[in-house]
């Protein structure tokens, strides 16, 4: 079974699989990832890059709380919510995973209907993207409103145990959040891009000459897959734990 | 600029010709959207109906795993990727295990000599 590579020559070479194609790929002339367009090797070239940043932060808060000698505060009842009068363990967080993991859903929609060039689906799945992200973000500001204003969580301690709780909760959902924000605002850039046509009429975008096109749809939703892929850890491990 | 057409294999093991990039069919994100929505509520049941002990580790660690799996293979398309792709991107990752024993072991021993030095009644 073998696939030819895209190659704008007008010419098909045939591609081997498995370990003798990823032996030939490597050690081939000009570019190492065939089939995929450079934007997006990159992408995963920087996520990778991003993917040792949460995790060292993951494995230094594993560390600190294996080491701490005062008891660790229950995330269980820290993120608890009183609904109707009865108070739901970890119920905040439960949704804020829910609403992500839809967002996640929504883009990968968008993203096969922005490579059957429907502009207008596109357009509408990215906003829904980009609206369910918001939706996390506004959360998040409300669960750490709750924790530092009713609680009196602080980064360097807190009334329910111990102190390193407060900086790692902060750092590490804190860090999650703002790429949140960054995706909701370059999703709806890209919106605005499909919507207007810029990628069906190849126009350059305002920090590249390098023409428009759907794979962008494409690159972008890695991202915003990545956004959720650290949320399923952040969930084990800090709130599940 | 013409496009060599590529044939892929989609979710079913159908032969689909590409123009370009990845194309699949809807109902495969639907499916791994809701694999994800009833993974995400067993994880949650996990702490609701307070599971301790191994059994709550095995499972949380089991449900994340799995979540991690469907979104990097379906969502960000990695099973349809080169082998090059993949293990460019997984090996590297896996690596992270090394830096998670380490840290483990590491903690272990601060936790063992703050016990020795700091706990009040010890000395």
């Amino acid at each position: 079974m073998t696939q030819p590579a895209l190659v704008s020559t007008g010419q098909t070479l045939p591609l081997s699989e498995g370990m003798p194609g990823v032996v030939a790929d490597w050690s081939s002339d000009q570019r190492a990832f065939k089939n995929v367009p450079w934007g997006k090797a990159m992408m995963w070239i920087f996520l990778l890059s991003d993917t040792f940043i949460f995790s060292s932060f993951l494995i230094s808060y594993m560390t600190v709380r294996m080491s701490a000698t005062e008891p660790w505060p229950n995330p269980s009842e820290v993120f608890a919510l009183t609904l109707f009068g009865k108070s739901i363990p970890l119920i905040l967080i439960a949704i804020m995973t829910f609403v992500l993991i839809s967002s996640s859903g929504t883009m990968a929609m968008a993203v096969k209907f922005g490579y059957e060039k429907n502009r207008k689906m596109t357009f509408i799945l990215l906003l829904i993207t980009a609206a369910l992200g918001a939706t996390f973000v506004g959360m998040q500001a409300f669960e750490w409103t709750k924790l530092i204003l009713d609680e009196g969580i602080r980064p360097w301690g807190n009334p329910l145990g111990a102190a390193q709780f407060g900086s790692v909760f902060f750092m590490i959902t804190g860090f999650h959040g703002t790429h949140v924000s960054i995706g909701v605002i370059f999703l709806i850039i890209v919106a605005i891009k499909v919507i207007r046509g810029d990628l069906d009429h190849q126009r350059p975008g305002f920090m590249t000459g390098r023409k428009g096109n759907y794979e962008m749809v494409e690159i972008m939703g890695l991202y915003w897959h990545f956004v959720d892929l650290v949320w399923v850890f952040i969930f084990a491990v800090f709130y599940l734990w | 600029m013409a496009h060599a057409e590529v044939q892929q294999h989609d979710a079913h093991g159908q032969r689909h010709a590409h123009v370009e990039g990845q194309q699949h069919p809807i109902g495969i994100y639907l499916k791994i959207w809701g694999l994800l929505f009833i993974l995400s509520g067993m994880s949650y049941a996990v702490d609701y109906f307070h599971f301790q002990g191994y059994l709550r580790w095995f499972l949380i660690i089991v449900f994340m795993l799995l979540k991690a799996g469907l979104i990097v293979a379906v969502f960000m398309h990695m099973m349809w990727e080169r082998l090059a792709l993949m293990y460019a991107i997984l090996v590297p990752t896996l690596l992270l295990m090394v830096l998670l024993g380490i840290g483990a072991l590491e903690a272990d021993y601060t936790f063992f000599t703050r016990g020795v030095f700091f706990v009040k009644g010890l000395l």
